[in-house]
């Protein structure tokens, strides 16, 4: 008999204060204590974290990678966004 | 390798669904981008990374046994604390395994049951025993040394979540690696009972070792499709013989000796190993190598015996969501 599916959950590391928490893998898990404990022995072994963030996987919503052209698309062609697309005189020195 | 039963063929499968789209996958391959989980691949780069991501994850897990045969009779308390350590970071790569090998649509209970039914493979070397506990340093210095040699390259592999996950094994893989050699220091210092059995355990596990790296590159048959979509950097041949002329060296200084009275050095100094004997190596991979069947048993009656938790696990979740629906309905 095949074993029931068990939630996954996506892991999320802040590893030192002052840091954003970052993405770090997933793991499975029945509920939410269990996936922080399970993520703090998979993935904290070596004093990576100083703080766990769980999320069950199927609550995240993800952009479409086949569709990224048009979604990044404003984006791209708004230099006149970047500092480096204006110029300043150079006996203004640094800016 | 760990997935050596990728060398094994299943037939044809190999037929290209979308000739524009597989151009456009392979540009983006040469040009070094890494695949993400969803973004388009063919269906047999998806077979072929879910085979052998899979096969990485069954051999960390199974992996585990021989060496968790010597926690209980470690020498020392250092020893025994290693020990754990090494042996919980090996269940830790298996799981991160697993999840990168999740991402191609494979669940992993699907993946382990594909283990436990004998259908998928792992790596022939975790069918040896670990007889003395000289064969726990030789583990950690050769194993796990021609381990690294493997995995380094495939921290750069095509398959985002594959490399990542590559990267943290890596990491923890060298304090393995370290501990086994320290092992070995001890026991060729030691006693000359001590070393004969530092020795005993290099003869058995050398060839073993060696064969690891899977078959000669002439009789290889899945690499040149892994090697065109950069999942594998080096050939087995390449690699097996890095590995040797890292090694030569380390077991002089350890005074041992590399059981193989024909390795010679040719002239770019690269240490030439004799014929290996790849009929049991085929014998180990059919299943019937001298641990084979233990190391399932074992597995099986683990998953067994852990299925009443998963199984109190899934219903207390169930029980707090619905007691959490209840109140928020009061």
């Amino acid at each position: 008999m095949a074993t029931p599916n068990v939630p996954l959950w996506e892991v999320f590391i802040r590893s030192r204060n002052g840091l954003a928490h970052k993405h770090v893998g997933s793991l499975h898990a029945a509920d939410a204590t269990l996936a922080l404990q399970a993520a703090r022995d998979i993935y904290t072994r070596r004093g990576e974290g100083l703080s766990i963030w769980v999320v069950p996987s199927n609550a995240i919503t993800a952009s479409d990678p086949s569709e990224k052209g048009m979604m990044f698309e404003p984006a791209e062609s708004k230099i006149y966004r970047h500092p480096t697309f204006y110029d300043v005189p150079d006996e203004v020195g640094h800016m | 390798m760990y997935t050596q039963a990728l060398n094994s063929s299943d037939g044809d499968d190999r037929g290209v669904e979308d000739v524009a789209r597989a151009s456009q996958f392979q540009a983006r391959i040469d040009a070094d981008e890494r695949i993400e989980p969803n973004d388009w691949m063919p269906a047999a780069y998806r077979k072929t990374l879910t085979r052998q991501i899979s096969q990485h994850a069954h051999s960390e897990i199974v992996g585990m046994l021989p060496e968790g045969n010597w926690i209980t009779r470690a020498p020392s308390l250092r020893r025994k604390a290693a020990l754990l350590a090494k042996v919980q970071d090996e269940c830790g790569h298996g799981l991160y395994l697993y999840a990168a090998a999740e991402t191609l649509g494979t669940s992993r209970e699907e993946l382990v049951d594909a283990m436990l039914s004998g259908k998928a493979k792992y790596s022939s070397i975790f069918n040896y025993p670990t007889l003395t506990w000289a064969d726990i340093g030789t583990i950690g210095w050769l194993v796990d040394g021609a381990a690294i040699m493997n995995q380094i390259p495939l921290c750069r592999c095509s398959y985002g979540p594959y490399a990542r996950a590559m990267i943290r094994v890596c990491k923890e893989e060298s304090f393995h690696q370290r501990q086994g050699f320290e092992i070995m220091v001890t026991l060729c210092r030691g006693t000359a009972e001590q070393k004969a059995m530092a020795q005993n355990a290099l003869d058995r596990w050398w060839w073993p070792v060696l064969m690891m790296f899977g078959p000669p590159d002439q009789v290889s048959q899945h690499s040149d499709t892994s090697t065109k979509w950069k999942i594998k950097r080096f050939s087995n041949d390449e690699l097996r013989q890095k590995f040797i002329d890292a090694t030569v060296p380390q077991a002089e200084f350890l005074g041992l000796t590399i059981p193989d009275p024909g390795m010679k050095q040719n002239e770019n100094g690269n240490w030439v190993h004799s014929p290996i004997d790849w009929d049991e190596f085929k014998q180990v991979l059919a299943g019937n190598g001298p641990c084979n069947r233990d190391r399932l048993a074992a597995r099986r009656k683990a998953h067994e015996e852990g299925a009443w938790v998963r199984e109190a696990a899934a219903a207390y979740a169930e029980k707090r969501k619905s007691r959490q629906l209840a109140q928020a309905a009061e």
